[in-house]
């Protein structure tokens, strides 16, 4: 595999529009000869294939939803960040740029990011002129805030709602192209496979999942924007749907798949109710600007709140982290409140939260105060848990949240097979080792709207014109493969259910490979891995048939596709013998206790070659070079 | 709690749909609605039987792929919700709880809780946008809109797309969806270039997809997990009338 990652040369601040420059263009008349595919329809997906249908390309879309407006960027609820300066605080794209690459932990790619932070203020103009409706001032220009630690107030966002209406804003755009016949939309599809004919993507295998239909689709490019792969620790805030498939089978297909072990854990979710828990919300992380989070001092004790004194009350992150206390980072402040929970200091039922608790702010600032700034969350809160946070302190617990791993690709979103692109969260090229609030949509964005465009004309430039179709052998098999897997998946008639497996696995993950991890844990884990699949094939029950609507089928491949992928994360972890970032090893702490990176010997991407299931996969290495950015170590004490 | 589910399984879109008796067993109140599913689904798996289809995406209210009808009631007992947000708390045990798919023309079943909903696509298909091309925005602080029109805009840009209005409606109709997206983008001056042709393509291809028309009712707003108001539905209708009567002048000159 060979890895470059074809980066312009020149000044950092040059590079972008050098490349524009140098990039070869299609004729606008030879566009509609040209077939494009993309996969996944939200913010990358959809904006990117929205703008080349604009273009003239002949765009298909595909996604498992039963409408493009689905997709999880949905979800999304603080703010997207851009260095536009509108609050005149010294703001700058070079600020933005080096924010992200230290808030990344120094493992990500400098001049992928400059740009993402240069074309960061195109979105918001983009996003305003689509109808987007940020929030404003009273004399009409936009409001911001400051997210997620960064010292200018760069966010901007729509009441908690920002990730809906950016999405509803490329949805609409995807829908004018598919009005005006430039795009063709395949919604209740999913990719199962990707077709490579003699090492070039040539086209996708998906499963019309109301009649099972297995169908090939032949393109001259492929971009996969399928979002990340939390759910592989089966509890996570990503939605019941989101999974490693597309992903996973083009890294089977050839695709490099880099920083595997790079997942982020959000500190402020509810945590679960049950054992029937399905999933976790996450609850805005603002709330730590008035919250105070404690656990009782005495292990096991299991008195109501109201009944444990101030001095029996541990605020354990004030007591550590006198400076920065309640608003210690992210991965600090979860870890803290694993340390918690794991020595017996948990409340709750099932003791496995923290407490969060508004007492002091509401005697300090009346209720009125609160309500105001926090009224939504506590609605929701309430909503959920049936407990009002004005009189119990709220309980809460980390959650896997986003991951900054995905398909390896160059500065073109290439990945290592020619013709086949990832973008957003699907892709691992801007985040680093660790994302900073506020930027996932920033980058889904940039990819889509204002880079795949581009650097999918200076590839297609140079392929044949002609037109492709799914002919070739290479469909065939690669759709039988696809239709023998899911029968082997309905025939093998066991006692568990999928989910049962799906349990099983995150448990492990979480306990191996989450937010913490060790050597001797993730050997463990790469010895547990392959027995969990095996006993998956042998002992899964799939109800139904192939030929129908049938969500038992679904979830069984995306479950065996995990367990496949899991391992690959649990290499990475292994062979990242350093802390960075959201990657936390406890071999490698400072004398506090904190991440200690390795520049050394670390400061490369990780790039893994699949070599076949249950076989050690290749780790092949991108240097990282940092030219603009000096390499520090951040303190919050 | 031990609750009695009465579920309308449909094996698909031509075949006929049937009510199944199911019993819940030590249910804890704190689980979702969906969970509850889910626990049933679990239990009918391993006994051999077919897991009840239904939408769900996110669970936390914003995708808005699942709803459905509980007690007759779309996204159940709790205003202000879609049915992932529903606890089991909003219920007593020993309920009985009938649970059905959105019925409406333009909502055809698929399987059991699944139905199509496409037909919101083609609404917006039909008109539901602001035609920018990419990378040909002017810088986004240009034009300054009054706070309370992009507030009122958010108010109607915060659907969701469940369709939980047309299922409440005695007629189907989804009136309070378009009227949502022509509100929004009619209250933004990028929205007026288009907004007389959007609305009456927009109303066009409502009526040609099997909605219903709207006879001021006001279950759609009751139904609504967002709560938009049918305040959008009377500005939709000021705009037909304006749209009609400039494009009969446009024909007429």
């Amino acid at each position: 595999m060979k890895l470059d990652p074809k980066i312009p040369t020149g000044p950092i601040e040059k590079k972008w529009d050098k490349h524009r420059f140098d990039m070869k263009l299609v004729n606008p008349a030879n566009k509609r000869r040209y077939e494009v595919i993309v996969v996944g329809t939200g913010l990358a997906g959809a904006s990117a294939a929205a703008t080349m249908g604009e273009l003239g390309y002949r765009v298909k879309v595909f996604t498992f939803h039963d409408s493009p407006r689905r997709a999880h960027s949905i979800a999304a609820q603080g703010g997207i960040n851009a260095a536009k300066n509108y609050q005149g605080d010294g703001d700058s794209i070079f600020r933005l740029f080096y924010d992200t690459v230290k808030g990344g932990d120094f493992r990500s790619r400098e001049a992928n990011v400059y740009r993402l932070a240069e074309l960061s203020v195109n979105i918001i103009d983009q996003a305003v002129a689509q109808g987007v409706p940020f929030a404003r001032e009273y004399g009409g220009l936009l409001a911001n805030r400051s997210f997620g630690g960064a010292q200018v107030s760069r966010t901007f966002y729509a009441r908690g709602q920002t990730g809906q209406q950016l999405l509803l804003g490329c949805y609409q755009a995807l829908e004018r192209q598919v009005a005006a016949g430039t795009v063709q939309m395949y919604a209740r599809h999913e990719m199962l496979d990707v077709v490579v004919v003699d090492g070039v993507a040539r086209g996708i295998i998906t499963r019309d999942l109301v009649n099972g239909r297995v169908e090939s689709h032949a393109a001259h490019a492929v971009v996969l924007a399928t979002g990340g792969y939390s759910n592989v620790f089966f509890l996570s805030t990503n939605a019941k749907g989101c999974n490693v498939t597309a992903t996973w089978r083009a890294a089977k297909k050839g695709a490099g798949f880099a920083n595997p072990c790079f997942t982020q854990i959000h500190p402020t979710c509810i945590p679960p109710a049950g054992e029937y828990q399905s999933k976790l919300t996450l609850m805005s992380e603002s709330l730590r600007n008035d919250g105070r989070i404690w656990v009782p001092s005495m292990a096991g004790d299991t008195r109501p709140a109201s009944e444990i004194g101030e001095d029996e009350r541990d605020y354990y992150l004030e007591r550590i982290y006198p400076s920065f206390g309640n608003l210690s980072p992210r991965d600090i402040s979860s870890r803290r409140a694993k340390e918690m929970v794991d020595s017996g200091h948990g409340v709750g039922p099932l003791s496995n939260g923290v407490y969060l608790d508004f007492k002091h702010a509401i005697e300090r600032l009346g209720r009125d105060v609160i309500s105001d700034r926090y009224g939504n969350l506590f609605e929701m809160y309430e909503k959920i848990t049936g407990e009002d946070p004005y009189q119990v302190p709220m309980r809460i617990y980390p959650a896997p949240h986003y991951t900054m791993g995905g398909l390896w690709v160059d500065y073109n979103l290439q990945t290592t097979v020619p013709g086949l692109f990832a973008i957003g969260e699907a892709n691992f090229s801007d985040h680093g080792a660790n994302r900073l609030g506020a930027s996932a949509l920033m980058q889904g964005l940039a990819d889509g709207y204002f880079v795949i465009p581009l650097t999918i004309g200076n590839y297609l430039a140079a392929v044949p014109r002609q037109s492709v179709d799914t002919t070739h052998a290479a469909f065939g098999d690669a759709e039988r493969d696809v239709t023998a897997r899911n029968a082997r998946l309905l025939e093998a008639r066991g006692k568990k259910t999928v989910d049962a497996f799906h349990i099983e696995l995150g448990r492990l993950m979480w306990d191996r490979c989450g937010m913490e991890r060790d050597a001797e844990g993730l050997r463990g884990a790469l010895d547990a891995i392959p027995e969990l699949r095996e006993r998956f094939w042998s002992e899964v029950c799939v109800p139904g048939v192939g030929e129908t609507l049938n969500q038992s089928l679904e979830k069984a491949g995306r479950v065996a596709d995990f367990l496949e992928f899991a391992e690959v994360m649990c290499y990475d972890a292994l062979a990242r013998d350093e802390s960075c970032g959201a990657h936390y090893r406890s071999e490698h702490t400072t004398p506090d206790g904190e991440a200690k990176r390795d520049d050394e010997h670390f400061a490369f991407v990780s790039v893994w070659e699949f070599q076949g299931v249950g076989e050690s996969p290749t780790l092949h290495r991108e240097p990282l070079l940092f030219e603009n950015v000096q390499l520090s170590t951040r303190s919050y004490k | 709690m031990n609750l009695t589910l009465h579920v309308w399984r449909q094996d698909g879109p031509d075949r006929a749909g049937r009510f199944e008796t199911y019993h819940a067993k030590d249910i804890s109140e704190h689980a979702s609605f969906l969970e509850l599913l889910d626990l049933v689904n679990e239990d009918l798996t391993r006994s051999g039987g077919e897991p009840i289809a239904f939408e769900h995406d996110c669970r936390e209210g914003i995708c808005g792929s699942c709803g459905m009808m509980i007690n007759g009631v779309p996204h159940g007992p709790r205003s202000m919700v879609a049915t992932c947000q529903l606890h089991m708390r909003s219920f007593r045990d020993g309920d009985d709880i009938w649970i059905e798919p959105w019925r409406a023309t333009a909502f055809p079943v698929i399987r059991d809780l699944v139905v199509d909903r496409s037909a919101l696509d083609r609404l917006i298909q039909a008109g539901g946008f602001i035609s920018v091309r990419t990378g040909s925005a002017p810088d986004a602080n240009a034009i300054p809109i009054p706070k309370d029109d992009a507030d009122q805009a958010m108010d109607g840009a915060q659907c969701i797309g469940c369709g939980a209005c047309v299922a409440a409606c005695p007629n189907a109709s989804a009136m309070l969806f378009m009227s949502a997206k022509v509100g929004h983008l009619g209250l933004l001056p990028q929205g007026q270039p288009e907004r007389y042709t959007r609305v009456l393509d927009m109303v066009a291809r409502h009526d040609a997809e099997g909605f219903g028309t709207c006879t001021n009712h006001g279950a759609c707003q009751e139904a609504c997990p967002k709560g938009i108001s049918v305040d959008f539905i009377a500005r939709l209708n000021r705009d037909v009338l304006a749209g009609s009567w400039k494009a009969a002048t446009v024909e007429a000159s």
